[in-house]
């Protein structure tokens, strides 16, 4: 239980947060490579952590201080812990690899703010997350929670302009909201059961009064973290109007950790409780979200928004598992195919998201602008940069190897299985959405400059590689995932009906891109004004202003209380019926 | 007559219930960070009667979430301190203090798609 | 008589609770607050909680009051301009009908809490002579769930890291707050002069008796944090600057300190954050002196908030 095997747990938590601690103390001079050390450090870390996870078969578990629960509190690392630490560091790495040149410490030695503030937010943001992945208890969870807030409000505001801070300023609210309403939850619990811990809370937990209220509190405030849809108020301006650096943090990293806590809450401590409709309720918000976040995103005039918009959109694919991880009466929860499918979303988006912002802020960097009907001849002026965004298109659109492949496939078993056709729907009409706004940015990139296109800064070659390599592990994540995962679920990606498919997808994302997106995008909308357009267009403007309407604070912070009380009746309505 | 437990978790409900109110309703963010801290306040009393009701083994509360609620209080300060220090420094750099999404409106709504030439 | 005093203070509560949320001043609704605190502090005495009414008056209604008192003076000009942006009033009573649900659903949940309540008193009480304190909440935070204080540290670094990510650039490794003056024959000088050893020599026995008693490290932290805003305001010291070694030093000396006695913990008593059976209470002790002069120094600076001064050539 304490065994040093398992002490790599302690370590991947507490060596992030040496590292802030150190290069607090040795300035900006140092933290550059403090960060570098410590990553190097975690990486190896974590890796042997996931092999202790595997050589042992089963979770390992750490007690803090040789007390054990309920007096004392546990570090546990289940496959689905491990995996997410593994997803996590993978992308950290790849994230410092692009933000080397960005963010060098200054020539003349005099600390910066800037740089300096970057690199101890990209640990802490590190530190917190391997807290909660590996975190038995539900208070220091909260605390986790805490700390994460903490570490990703500061990156939205790094470039100190009006606007950021106050994107910045609306996330920190909205995310201490959804903190209050978790440690409700918590709190509840407690009184009920007497504990905080999670595998005692998980044989104790019975549906009640206390635990419906306690799960649709917590999960509404979680969801208010990842920003779902509608309760995204905060995500479009804070991800786009941070540093790209930051923004890779943000998308791909930092709603991981409230998702995760989505995922322990359902299937460890309450799998009993929540019931089937409360779990379609929740892959009704994540459908939403894809519909809205991409036809939006198609809207959008600047890249870095339209990443953001695609972020609020792939947010939705975690959260389809849900209902398609019940067991066959439909009453519990359990862990298998549809988990493992949510978890290789996950890693597959955080690969991916990363990768597209980091190529996004490249061509920001390098062309002083974003604009989308301006980007013609980028494809040429920079080609690994604009192959980073299209191979992180791809993973997201699920193409073969991708983890986003094999998950929908898993997923779509499952549906299958459980009857549960609509979502076979989404599962496969998302794809074409998400193929609409790439279709739209790679037709704009490609396009050939009337003036010849004079870059500003040439991207380091670094910052590039590690776009690049983000991609592609996304890309081929598929792969990787074999151990657990049976080989036969991967075709062969050149085989006639996977290529088909593809094409049918591309295809399809194209049609939407061409219907909903700005004119003022004359690549793909200039041909004439149609009455596809004089249909769709409309169309796009009112799924925006449903998402201007869902961004104001009133009516998020309405939608979160009416969602909570949604769930609360679903869960009563589940055991009743 | 009602326990003191009874009254004070019942009272710790409608302080959770008066902060939601006042932050969806109140438009200054330095009224949401106090509507924060009632809704903190409120919490914590809840927390603070179950451990009044946890009295037990010769002590006259619960010591575990006593210990928590130390914790909470000093987490929900930094978090209050570090809002505050945000509004300010929004308000130094922009004269104003208002969070509304059209003061920061990602695209502008007034482009209208117009005919490209 | 009893219940007539939970049932006033309550209804004082509730009262001055909704003072907060409806007054039509930020000041206003800010002192509503400070009292508001204040009467918690007798609430928590009410339900045997001392160290946590400590806790309370402290930092609950003491720092946080401060904080936001100054804010509110900062911010008074803005109040007119935002408070165009009110919601109409068919979204309030839509606000209020969902605020007064949870309401009542907490309440419902209040109410079927379990009888006899779940509580771990039984397993601190077998298990405290093993740390070496009497405080049983002593116990909790620095023994049986030492991480959970570990992380608060951090909590408070982050903040304060995330406080003087909010420099503006040309403010950098400059000093919070403005240069404060006094007159040196006037009264603020003389309470600065006067009372900061008092003040010091209380934080400090309350921080020291916490092991036994009610009392503890935060509360002492914070009243020495106060001796030091307050020698501050008197304009007798100015604001560190933030770049200054030392200071970065102090910042991190807790935090670090706990986590090397954590791992002192795996090589002699198995685990991390583990004390081996007779060095508990020393260690303890020690950790709790070196997060004293951490703590302290991040309560201040975080009231006094991002550097506003850049450093003199």
């Amino acid at each position: 239980m304490t065994e040093l095997g398992s002490l790599a747990l302690v370590l991947a938590v507490l060596l992030p947060f040496l590292g802030v601690l150190a290069g607090l103390v040795l300035g900006g001079r140092n933290v550059r490579a403090v960060a570098l050390i410590t990553i190097l450090a975690g990486l190896a870390v974590v890796v042997s952590s996931a092999f202790s996870f595997v050589q042992s078969a089963q979770p390992l578990t750490y007690l803090l201080g040789a007390w054990a629960p309920p007096l004392g509190i546990a570090l546990r690392a289940d496959g689905l812990s491990v995996a997410m630490m593994l997803a996590v560091a993978v992308v950290v790495a790849g994230i410092a690899a692009y933000a080397w040149s960005d963010f060098a410490p200054p020539a003349d030695g005099v600390e910066k703010r800037a740089p300096f503030m970057y690199w101890l937010l990209l640990l802490a943001v590190w530190g917190s997350l391997n807290l909660v992945f590996l975190s038995g208890d539900l208070f220091t969870l909260y605390v986790a929670l805490e700390l994460l807030t903490f570490s990703g409000v500061p990156l939205v505001c790094l470039d100190g302009r009006g606007e950021t801070l106050r994107s910045a300023l609306r996330y920190l609210l909205f995310a201490l909201a959804g903190s209050l309403l978790y440690l409700l939850g918590a709190v509840l619990l407690y009184g009920a059961y007497g504990t905080l811990d999670i595998a005692l809370l998980a044989g104790l937990v019975r549906p009640g009064p206390i635990a419906w209220t306690a799960a649709a509190l917590m999960t509404v405030g979680l969801l208010a973290k990842t920003a779902l849809f509608p309760l995204h108020i905060w995500l479009p301006p804070a991800h786009a109007g941070a540093p790209a650096a930051g923004s890779a943090i943000l998308s791909a990293l930092v709603i991981k950790g409230s998702w995760f806590l989505v995922v322990r809450l359902w299937f460890d401590v309450m799998p009993g409780v929540v019931t089937l409709s409360s779990a379609q309720l929740l892959a009704a918000m994540g459908a939403l979200a894809i519909l809205v976040g991409s036809i939006v995103a198609l809207r959008q005039q600047r890249l870095k928004l339209l990443v953001a918009y695609s972020t609020v959109a792939q947010i939705g694919y975690l959260f389809l598992m849900f209902p398609l991880a019940f067991d066959a009466s439909g009453a519990i929860l359990i862990n298998g195919a549809a988990l493992d499918a949510g978890v290789l979303q996950a890693s597959a988006h955080a690969t991916a998201k990363a990768g597209m912002f980091m190529a996004a802020g490249l061509i920001y960097a390098s062309l002083g602008h974003d604009r989308i009907a301006d980007l013609a001849g980028v494809a040429r002026a920079m080609p690994i940069t604009v192959l980073a965004f299209a191979v992180a298109g791809l993973a997201l659109m699920g193409v073969v190897p991708s983890g986003a492949y094999l998950a929908k496939k898993l997923l779509l078993d499952a549906a299958g299985e459980s009857g549960q056709w609509w979502w076979t729907v989404v599962l496969q009409g998302g794809a074409a959405f998400t193929a609409g706004y790439m279709v739209l940015v790679l037709v704009s990139v490609f396009r050939r400059p009337s003036v010849p296109v004079v870059l500003l800064k040439r991207a380091s070659r670094l910052s590039e590689a590690a776009a690049l390599s983000l991609a592609v592990c996304s890309l081929l994540l598929a792969l990787a995932a074999l151990g657990p995962v049976p080989g036969d679920l991967i075709s062969n990606p050149l085989a006639p009906k996977e290529l088909l498919s593809t094409l049918a997808v591309v295809v399809g994302g194209g049609l939407l891109a061409f219907g909903l997106s700005r004119r003022s995008l004359s690549a793909v909308a200039a041909a004439d004004d149609g009455y596809v357009r004089r249909i769709m267009g409309p169309a796009g403007a009112v799924f925006e202003r449903m998402d201007e309407f869902a961004r104001r604070w009133t009516s998020a912070s309405v939608l979160l209380l009416s969602l909570a009380g949604l769930f609360t009746w679903l869960m009563i309505k589940g055991v009743a019926g | 007559m009602i326990t003191a437990a009874n009254l004070f978790g019942l009272c710790a409900a409608a302080l959770i219930g008066l902060g939601l109110f006042g932050l969806i309703t109140n438009p200054h963010p330095l009224r949401k960070i106090l509507a924060f801290n009632i809704i903190g306040s409120g919490v914590f009393l809840l927390f603070g009667v179950i451990a009044y009701r946890g009295a037990g083994a010769g002590m006259a509360a619960d010591p575990v979430p006593q210990a928590l609620l130390i914790t909470g209080i000093v987490v929900a300060f930094s978090a209050t301190a570090l809002a505050v220090a945000l509004l300010l420094r929004l308000h130094d750099e922009t004269g104003s203090a208002s969070l509304s999404a059209e003061a920061t409106d990602t695209e502008s709504r007034a482009e209208q798609d117009t005919p490209s030439s | 008589m009893m219940d007539w005093l939970n049932l006033g203070l309550a209804a004082l509560i509730l009262g001055l609770g909704i003072w907060v949320v409806l007054a039509r001043e930020a000041f206003s609704a800010v002192v509503g607050f400070i009292s508001y605190g204040l009467l918690l502090t007798l609430v928590w005495v009410q339900l045997s909680g001392v160290d946590v009414a400590l806790t309370e008056a402290a930092i609950g209604g003491g720092l946080t009051g401060a904080l936001l008192i100054g804010a509110a003076s900062r911010l008074k000009r803005t109040e007119n301009a935002v408070s165009a942006e009110q919601p109409g009033t068919a979204l309030k009573w839509l606000a209020a009908g969902l605020s007064a649900a949870v309401t009542v659903v907490l309440a419902v949940c209040v109410l079927a809490l379990p009888e006899p309540a779940p509580t771990r008193a039984a397993e601190v009480a077998a298990n405290i002579d093993s740390t070496g304190v009497g405080n049983p909440i002593t116990a909790v935070l620095l023994a049986f769930r030492a991480m959970d204080t570990l992380l608060e540290a951090v909590v408070l670094v982050f903040a304060l890291i995330g406080v003087w990510s909010l420099t503006p650039d040309r403010f950098w490794a400059g000093r919070p707050g403005n240069r404060q003056t006094a007159d040196p024959n006037g009264i603020l000088a003389y309470i600065a002069s006067t009372l900061p050893p008092i003040g010091i020599v209380v934080g400090l026995y309350i921080f020291w008796i916490g092991a036994d008693y009610p009392g503890g490290k935060f509360q002492g932290a914070t009243i020495l944090a106060a001796m030091w805003l307050l020698v501050i305001m008197a304009g007798l010291v100015d604001t560190p600057t933030i770049s200054r070694v030392p200071l970065r030093m102090a910042l991190v000396l807790g935090p670090l300190v706990f986590i090397g006695i954590g791992f002192l913990g795996v090589v002699s008593a198995g685990a991390f954050l583990a004390y081996p059976i007779d060095y508990a209470k020393p260690l303890i002790l020690t950790i709790e002196f070196a997060l004293m002069p951490t703590l302290t120094l991040i309560l201040g600076l975080l009231l006094l908030g991002a550097p506003q001064r850049a450093v003199e050539s």
